[in-house]
């Protein structure tokens, strides 16, 4: 497998003389990869999701997005088109005051001409799942829906890796489910690499593998499994663990000896159910 | 109450109105206005006002609409109608009260002043009512094109324009929520003297101003992330076209604002 974000010994601070906001960073996400990046507020999480579509550039080391290095000035825009980013808040990114409009915004500034655009922002609406909102304006819509709008905008560019930085966080449960929904569609579906920054552990066990960053550097990586399953290490960086887990760990705590790799709620209730039977 | 404000609200159609070239229309609504101010005497005042009301007939956008329009102008009218009616002094007074009079002149003054607002507000809010607000600033960069080559910021500033109007519901919302939990913690934003007023204002504009300079720093991230890198080899999702109905509905306005300005030389001028 060939890898699509390649980040090496990556040091970068936002000022001379200030602190580190990430220490000799390395990371591989290969392609059509899901990782999720989880970590204390204030961590880099962030920082390191802006280096990797050259928002910002690396002080030491390098990150190389598909065999180009970020630092190269002239590659700019296809960097930024093989990495798109969805941020946090969906307000502050949607700049057009008509959905569709929006989700052109990528492609017009690309270039891209006027008849193909139409035929991608479509594809891109649909994808989604905002197509029937195409008109309205943003304000007329739900937080998931405009995250999802955000969404849509990025994927009209027909990026090969999404980051997602905490896409979750101002949304209600529903608009959660819908926004997670289609990241994991694009996954699958498309084979689009997912980088999803995020607090909440139940969109965290979905990924493929988990990334545990604590002050600037990376601590653990792991499939969700092995990362859940040390509750009071995820404990001790002040990081939860999905319930399922965690009621695993309380229940062995009374001398018990279940599986706390057991993080999907069905595998969960299949294994309480055995050791209620025994 | 600041859910009001109908500025650059949009109601989308499918009239002629509607579908009339943005630059068409931004054109015919500027002559409207110059036509407007030009044209003093009555029966150019009642045309106009009759080719108002055919417009709005023919977007179907309801006329409550322009209520809505001219209430936030309400009080400057009030303050225009007073000032003129007591200032403005002719030869006999149409009424006397004590030492206030009040002349012929004053009335008909404020006729036409008034009806000259009205007419210049409905006019203009038809722009916006029927325009959106991505080919109302589409529109504007086209016409503005020539000025590019005097190096004038043409993109940048339509850039702006649709930024600032899109960000006006989002801004407002928040201004509301912020009055609110300024409320809450007992502020007194309604009552109490001007300076008061003007007092309980900062708490409202600091974070308000706070919040908005971080939208804009996020927002100028989210659009370098989407390639924007100025007006440089930027295509459209729509392009603007005009079509022969386009010319048809624009020469029918053209000799109407002719026939207004020709009013000119057949009627004494009001004012
Ligand atoms: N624009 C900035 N200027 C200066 N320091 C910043 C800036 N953004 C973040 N930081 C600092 O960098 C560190 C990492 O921040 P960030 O990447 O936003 O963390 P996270 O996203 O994990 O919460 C923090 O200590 C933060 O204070
Ligand atoms: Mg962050």
């Amino acid at each position: 497998m060939s890898i699509m974000l390649n980040a090496e010994n990556v040091w970068f601070r936002y000022s001379q003389e200030g602190d580190w906001a990430l220490k000799d960073i390395s990371l591989q996400v290969e392609k059509g990869e899901f990782v999720a990046v989880l970590g204390s507020n204030g961590c880099g999480k962030s920082t390191l999701a802006k280096l990797f579509n050259a928002i910002l550039l690396p002080e030491k080391g390098d990150i190389i997005v598909e065999g180009i290095n970020t630092k190269e000035e002239e590659k700019l825009l296809d960097i930024r088109q093989k990495v798109g980013m969805v941020f946090q808040n969906p307000d502050n990114q949607i700049v057009a005051t008509v959905v569709e409009e929006d989700v052109a915004f990528a492609l017009e500034n690309m270039g891209v001409p006027p008849r193909e655009i139409r035929t991608r922002i479509d594809e891109a609406m649909q994808s989604a799942g905002i197509y029937k909102h195409r008109e309205k304006g943003p304000h007329q819509l739900s937080g998931g829906q405009k995250q999802r709008v955000a969404i849509a905008g990025i994927i009209a560019m027909r990026p090969d890796c999404i980051v997602l930085d905490e896409p979750t966080a101002m949304l209600d449960p529903y608009g959660r489910e819908a926004v997670i929904n289609t990241v994991k569609k694009l996954n699958k579906e498309y084979g689009i690499t997912v980088v999803l920054i995020t607090h909440y552990m139940t969109e965290a066990a979905q990924a493929d593998r988990i990334v545990v960053m604590t002050k600037g550097k990376i601590e653990k990586m792991g499939t969700p499994k092995e990362i859940f399953s040390q509750v009071e290490y995820m404990q001790s960086l002040a990081l939860d663990v999905p319930q399922t887990s965690a009621l695993a760990y309380e229940i062995n705590k009374h001398g018990f000896n279940l599986s706390t790799e057991a993080i999907s709620i069905d595998e969960c209730a299949a294994q309480l159910y055995k050791f209620l039977e025994e | 109450m600041l859910k009001d404000i109908t500025i650059g609200q949009h109601f989308p159609g499918k009239s002629p109105v509607h579908n009339l070239d943005a630059r068409l229309k931004i054109v015919i609504t500027v002559l409207f206005v110059i036509v407007r101010f030009m044209s003093t005497n009555f029966p150019g005042l009642i045309l106009s006002g009759v080719f108002v009301l055919a417009m709005y007939k023919l977007s179907g956008i309801p006329l409550k609409m322009l209520k809505k329009s001219i209430k936030p102008l309400m009080p400057l009218i009030v303050f225009t109608v007073i000032l003129n009616l007591f200032f403005i002094k002719g030869e006999t007074p149409l009424i006397k009260l004590g030492f206030v009079e009040i002349y012929p002149e004053a009335v008909m003054f404020i006729i036409v002043m008034i009806s000259r607002i009205l007419l210049l507000i409905c006019g203009t809010s038809l722009l916006t009512y029927t325009t959106s607000t991505i080919a109302l600033t589409d529109g504007l960069e086209a016409l503005m094109k020539p000025l590019n080559k005097i190096n004038f910021p043409v993109h940048e500033m339509a850039m702006m324009m649709t930024i600032a109007l899109r960000f006006i519901p989002t801004l407002i919302e928040e201004t509301e929520k912020i009055m609110n939990a300024q409320k809450s913690r007992g502020a007194l934003l309604d009552s109490g003297s001007f300076s008061d007023k003007i007092k309980a204002l900062v708490p409202i504009l600091v974070p308000l101003f706070i919040s908005a300079f971080r939208r804009a720093e996020e927002l100028a991230t989210a659009m370098e992330c989407r390639c924007y890198h100025g007006g440089e080899g930027r295509t459209r999702l729509r392009q603007l076209k005009i079509t022969n109905d386009d010319i048809r509905y624009t020469a029918v306005c053209m000799v109407t604002f002719a026939v207004i300005l020709s009013m000119k030389l057949f009627f004494t001028r009001v004012i």
